[in-house]
């Protein structure tokens, strides 16, 4: 069996791939006609708000559902068909599923059973995934009997113990309370770390893919918008959509006209300068709201006034609306910066961290 | 603490208590003060101790209405339950179908008592009813004023017809608050229907099935109205259960002693009962 199981490694170079996969209910067309290719030993979080096709994209992966067009490669292999329970992949939810009359133990034994594991078997694998996941105390409880997060865990646990080549989590720590959620998402990618898997995690939240890292996809409406480093996406958004998805706050934009040297927001007369190579005309430009502070940041900075809508103080970091022009603006500093509705106040944007789109959204330069 | 003194809040409860005092305390007091006395009317009263309670106890008349009740209780539960649940299964869950056997299932429900009983009279008389005429032109000898065995058939079937819906409709409510996840974490884990029917529905549905047999058995152990339209007891005493009796007892015969203990015995027995059922649904409460 073990030299088998190496064999099967050095001969398959793992992926996952979606070919042209498009997802029609009734008139509704859920996914556009969509191409991604995952690759073994990898992390992809899928990011976009609810209803972006998410959860629908990762059922098609999972083979709960079928792409009304298109076709799924796993393995080199045409899995399009292919029924759920003859591929080897599990799920976790952001609801906690778990049998409810079956114990700890039963429940994260129960995918070995079906598929008639030996009871020193299961009884190895069940331990060392409890311990891994911090479930080794309650293994004979019910789940009701459980914590919010340790339920969670305990569904981790049935899906990480019977060693899938696809691991699919549907926004697992979105029914977790902020310290849970910190705690969890903290160990998730140690989890996956020396696995043979894809893992595909979905979330609607910027932050759970940054510190996620691996590879991420902007979902819009049943579009992919971009697929790539996390890293990279986060830096160099393709265009104004991803950009936007991927941006908690939400991200200023602005029109600016550009001759020569100088830049100038549409709307009022802040200008700066700045040696990026782009003809002269005009663009548009994004800030992350972190970009915008109380305090200069960055050797390049503008000033730009404006009137405080709202400021909400959030521990470490201060969120101020403010309006300039026709346009609201947000930013976030970091400390607590106190400042009062309706003052006038300025601030600074690092202009070094812009990023300019020309005007059918795409993606000109950065910085 | 500093605990301010205030009786006169329990003022306030004086017309609560009034209240429960004459539906209930006072109607309950009359039959325990009947149960230890004889009577031949005109308020002349002689004690007679527990003298009933010791008659009813041993009396054949009251051991046999008891076994024809948990018989008749234990027989619809058996029929209505399973029946029930597998209705609720294969009902809809989206769709124009959802209101159509919402609203059919709960006809049955909204029929009054009497007329339910009046309905499958007419409808299982074997010379003029359809059910009754029908069976005897297929070649079955029914006659359910006749044959006991006949009038068991039509009482049971007259309360799973009228009955089973309120199983229907609790399982299918508690069927319906199962989220869609937990059928696809079954489809991955590879689970039959079978399983997912035992390891998912039933122990999600646990706590409606408890209120269904709960509200099943009290209302079937007090049954009167249906079978007292339909059989009025009979034939002979075939379908006599415990409150067709003891209304017998008590105004047939004015046997009023006897009438009131039996009544006493007959509510301490679904007191225990509902108690029974109270602290099996609280035990797994107290566990979550």
């Amino acid at each position: 069996m073990p030299l088998f199981f190496e064999a099967k490694l050095q001969i398959i170079n793992m992926s996952l791939e979606l070919k042209n996969v498009e997802k029609k209910v009734g008139i509704e067309t859920h996914i556009y006609s969509t191409n991604l290719k995952l690759e073994k030993n990898t992390i992809n979080v899928l990011l976009g708000s609810t209803l972006a096709g998410k959860t629908t994209l990762m059922q098609i992966m999972a083979g709960l559902d079928k792409p009304t067009s298109g076709e799924i490669w796993f393995n080199g292999e045409n899995v399009t068909g292919k029924e759920v329970q003859k591929r080897n992949c599990s799920m976790v939810y952001q609801q906690f599923i778990n049998y409810p009359n079956f114990t700890v133990f039963e429940n994260i034994a129960s995918p070995l059973k079906i598929t008639g594991v030996k009871p020193d078997e299961i009884n190895k694998r069940v331990g060392k995934v409890a311990e891994l996941l911090k479930l080794s105390a309650m293994l004979n409880k019910k789940p009701d009997e459980l914590s919010g997060g340790q339920q969670q865990r305990t569904a981790l646990a049935r899906a990480l113990v019977k060693d899938s080549d696809l691991i699919l989590l549907d926004e697992p720590l979105a029914n977790l309370d902020f310290k849970l959620r910190e705690e969890l998402r903290e160990e998730l990618p140690k989890l996956f770390e020396d696995r043979d898997c894809i893992v595909v995690y979905a979330t609607t939240e910027p932050l759970d893919a940054l510190m996620i890292g691996g590879n991420t996809a902007t979902l819009l409406e049943g579009n992919v918008i971009q697929y790539g480093k996390t890293l990279d996406v986060y830096s160099k958004p393709e265009n104004l959509i991803s950009a936007k998805v991927f941006s908690d706050p939400p991200m200023n934009i602005a029109e600016i006209t550009k001759s020569g040297e100088i830049f100038k927001l549409k709307d009022n007369d802040v200008q700066w300068k700045s040696n990026v190579k782009i003809k002269d005309g005009n663009y548009k430009i994004g800030i992350r709201p972190h970009n915008i502070t109380t305090y200069k940041e960055g050797n390049n900075s503008v000033e730009i006034n404006g009137k405080v809508l709202i400021s909400e103080l959030s521990g470490s970091e201060s969120l101020i609306h403010f309006t300039n022009g026709k346009l609201n603006w947000v930013s976030l500093s970091n400390g607590i910066q106190q400042k009062n509705i309706g003052e006038n106040t300025k601030l600074f944007m690092n202009v070094d961290e812009f990023l300019y789109f020309d005007i059918n959204n795409r993606l000109v330069t950065n910085g | 603490m500093n605990k301010t003194l205030n009786q006169k809040a329990w003022y306030f409860v004086i017309p609560v208590f009034a209240l429960v005092a004459f539906n209930a305390v006072v109607p309950l007091m009359t039959v325990v003060n009947y149960s230890f006395q004889e009577t031949f009317g005109s308020n002349v009263f002689q004690w007679e101790g527990t003298r009933w309670f010791k008659e009813i106890l041993h009396s054949e008349r009251f051991h046999a209405s008891l076994g024809r009740q948990f018989i008749f209780t234990f027989i619809i539960l058996l029929i209505q339950l399973p029946l029930g649940i597998a209705i609720a299964l294969t009902m809809p869950k989206k769709g124009w179908g959802v209101p159509v056997c919402l609203i059919l299932m709960s006809m049955p429900l909204l029929i009054p008592w009497n007329v339910v009983g009046a309905m499958w009279n007419i409808f299982a008389l074997p010379d003029i009813g359809f059910l009754g005429n029908s069976l005897n032109s297929l070649g079955f000898d029914y006659n359910f004023t006749q044959q006991s065995g006949d009038a068991w058939f039509t009482t049971i079937l007259m309360d799973v017809w009228h009955w089973t819906s309120l199983v229907v409709l609790l399982s299918y409510a508690g069927l319906n608050s199962i989220q869609p996840a937990y059928y696809q974490a079954a489809e991955i884990d590879g689970a039959s229907r079978w399983d997912v029917f035992r390891y998912i529905e039933l122990p999600k549905m646990k706590k409606v099935l408890t209120l269904a047999i709960l509200l099943r058995f009290m209302d079937s152990f007090m049954i009167y109205t249906e079978p007292f339209v339909l059989t009025g007891g009979g034939p002979g005493n075939a379908t006599n259960f415990l409150s067709l009796d003891l209304v017998k007892m008590a105004l047939g015969q004015f046997d009023l002693g006897p009438a009131a203990a039996m009544s006493l015995i007959y509510f301490l027995i679904v007191l225990l009962m509902c108690w029974v059922f109270y602290s099996l649904m609280m035990k797994d409460e107290g566990r979550t």
